[in-house]
């Protein structure tokens, strides 16, 4: 899941942006109102963390500009003020979720998760396809019943696919999903991924699109 | 709470009542005189008249005059008037005192003692105007009188007659005069009733422009009013939600990196976020210094109790702390003429202001550049102007900057919003003044403005 992180103040966003990556999340994060809408416009983003005050403008405008323009990616505000008024007006103006600072980390990182299944329609926190689960909340997987080890890019592939069963994954947006702007993306990654995932999960769980992407295949 | 209306009314009819009451003293003070001059006139004609009807008709023989008895005196034919009659009375007196002819309401006693003229004589306690004409030729003398009490009456009879549709109409305009006055006050009703609709939080200015002139700037300065009170309000919100803001972040940045720290194998991520916990509490610290520093200068109790100092030196070991804390880059260039600079004011507000000033000019600054503290004399003080290479502060910021928590766009991630507040509040205290100016050739000039009355 990729989420951009808006705050301001380094410490904070740097803390935020470490700390979901390790709770399995592909973080980017910026600390403008500026910054934040030229990443949103680019889109790919599954939710947004977004802190009400910034340097060039209220969290507000951004969430207010997103849902003019019927971007419906779920939006968690981290904000100081919070007394009720301001939770209603934050959540009035479009936001999905609502977090007064200080926050403990696990929290938001479980909110989230809470927030992407709540926009994907699903009302149970684990994913599963066939005899396989995953929990997002443990990033666990099991293939009846048994434990499987992932690595955090595996992790993130299969819980997109399984998130989305079906649908196919094009290389890019495997990518895009996967890594934040920073970092370096290997090439043929994605194909290494999937041959890891493969080897460990069946060689049927994956099927190859050819020319397209991946989807989920048959039971693996 | 005395009624605008009644007073209006009383105002009115008050004043309307002497205008009449004054209009009707002098229209019959000079219908009277004009009533008189007439009647006098007449007095005069009348007793010419006769006294040449004596001469033509030749009425006075010497002998038919000294048979005559006064009782049976020759009856003069005087017209009447049924309201006004026996007005004239007219007497002939032969010149030795008989009286040879009179009118019937003219008394026997004689209306006269006089030669020629006018003259007023009391007889039976009633005042008579009394014009004579003295015939030499034939010996006699025409006393023509007027009754005063008939003139008196006639003159009253005129004045009330003016002033019976007067007393009529008075009633009438009273009620006109309430009636207009309430129409007249229509819009200030209707603006009260505007106000008494109104929810006591509802600060939007009233909407006026169909209203008279006369109530337009009583509106213009009540809705100047919601205006402040709405700014107040709204500050007051800001400052709360800056406050908030500016406190919690860090603490929330402190409690992330710290769990990071806690749920990471990765011995990089953890010194990473460790030492990220250690930047977040200097600038915590920092946030706490300042939060101190605001209850100090507010607990001074008389900012101009003297301490002498210079306030180059101060400025030149202020800039060596800063070094010391690790502030980068700029260079800070001190004016000579600022180090023989002698001021008198308690030195620890100056020395807040100034560390603040100074921290806020390094902060901005880019590497490289420097930072001038020079001095300008002006009529009535001196200026100590500090002078950044930095961004400024963009003018629709300028109003907020010295209010408590407000970060602009150009902030630097260690500040907090207090820095200029501080200074302004300590400048003040000392007597001072804080100025804020974006130079013209980019950056900041932050000015403190000393009074004469500091300088030693």
């Amino acid at each position: 899941m990729r989420i951009l992180i808006v705050e301001d103040d380094d410490i904070l966003r740097d803390g935020l942006k470490v700390g979901l990556a390790l709770a399995g999340f592909t973080t980017d994060a910026v600390g403008t109102c500026d910054a934040a809408a030229t990443a949103l416009a680019a889109n790919g983003f599954d939710a947004v963390v977004l802190d009400l005050m910034l340097p060039d403008g209220s969290g507000l405008d951004i969430l207010r500009d997103l849902r003019a323009n019927q971007n419906d990616i779920p939006v968690l505000l981290l904000t100081a003020r919070d007394t009720v008024r301001d939770r209603v007006a934050g959540l009035d103006t479009g936001a999905d979720d609502y977090l007064g600072k200080p926050f403990d980390l696990d929290e938001v990182a479980a909110r989230l998760r809470a927030l992407s299944r709540r926009s994907s329609g699903r009302a149970t926190a684990a994913l599963e396809w066939a005899t396989l689960k995953l929990d997002p909340a443990r990033q666990s997987v099991e293939q009846a019943g048994k434990p499987v080890q992932l690595s955090r890019r595996e992790y993130s592939i299969l819980h997109m696919l399984m998130a989305h069963p079906g649908v196919i994954f094009s290389k890019a947006k495997l990518e895009d999903k996967l890594y934040g702007w920073q970092e370096e993306i290997e090439s043929n990654a994605v194909e290494v991924h999937i041959h890891h995932l493969r080897n460990k999960l069946g060689p049927g769980l994956i099927e190859t699109v050819r020319g397209i992407g991946y989807r989920l295949g048959g039971a693996g | 709470m005395r009624s605008l209306r009644t007073r209006l009314f009383a105002i009115l009819l008050i004043t309307t009542g002497l205008l009449w009451l004054s209009a009707t003293v002098w229209i019959f003070l000079s219908t009277r005189a004009e009533v008189e001059r007439v009647l006098d006139a007449r007095l005069m004609e009348a007793a010419r008249m006769v006294n040449s009807l004596i001469v033509s008709q030749d009425m006075l023989k010497d002998d038919e005059a000294s048979d005559r008895p006064a009782q049976s005196a020759m009856r003069i034919p005087v017209l009447d008037h049924p309201h006004y009659d026996r007005q004239l009375s007219c007497q002939i007196w032969s010149l030795d005192g008989t009286l040879i002819g009179k009118s019937d309401s003219a008394p026997n006693t004689t209306l006269a003692a006089h030669a020629t003229g006018f003259s007023e004589t009391v007889i039976n306690g009633e005042t008579w105007r009394v014009f004579a004409v003295e015939n030499a030729g034939l010996g006699v003398r025409v006393l023509v009188g007027d009754n005063l009490r008939i003139r008196d009456r006639l003159v009253n009879d005129l004045v009330k007659g003016l002033l019976f549709p007067a007393l009529l109409i008075i009633p009438l305009l009273a009620v006109l005069i309430w009636l207009s006055v309430g129409r007249g006050l229509a819009p200030l009703r209707r603006l009260a009733g505007d106000l008494a609709a109104r929810d006591a939080s509802d600060l939007h200015p009233i909407d006026g422009l169909d209203t008279t002139k006369e109530i337009r700037p009583v509106l213009k300065s009540l809705n100047g009013l919601f205006a402040r009170v709405a700014g107040a309000r709204e500050r007051e919100q800001n400052f709360i939600a800056f406050a908030a803001h500016e406190l919690r972040t860090p603490l929330a940045g402190l409690k992330t990196q710290a769990q990071v720290a806690l749920a990471s194998d990765d011995r990089d991520i953890r010194d990473k976020a460790l030492g990220q916990i250690v930047a977040g509490v200097d600038r915590t610290g920092k946030l706490v210094r300042q939060l101190l520093d605001i209850a100090s200068v507010e607990a001074v109790e008389d900012g101009k109790a003297a301490g002498a100092f210079s306030p180059g030196e101060m400025l030149a070991s202020l800039g060596t702390e800063l070094r010391s804390h690790g502030t980068p880059a700029a260079e800070i260039h001190i004016d000579e003429q600022l180090r023989s600079l002698k001021i008198g004011m308690e030195p620890e507000l100056f020395r807040l202001a100034a560390r603040n000033l100074l921290e806020n000019a390094l902060n901005h600054s880019p590497p490289g550049t420097s930072v001038r503290c020079g001095m300008e004399r002006q009529t009535g003080g001196v200026v100590i102007a500090i002078d950044d290479a930095g961004p400024g502060i963009p003018e629709d910021e300028m109003a907020h900057v010295t209010e408590r928590f407000f970060r602009g766009r150009f902030r630097t991630a260690i500040g907090s919003g207090l820095g200029l507040s501080i200074a302004e509040l300590a400048l003040d205290r000392a007597g001072a003044e804080l100025q804020l100016r974006n130079r013209a050739e980019g950056g900041l000039s932050t000015r403190i403005v000393l009074p004469q009355s500091l300088i030693l």
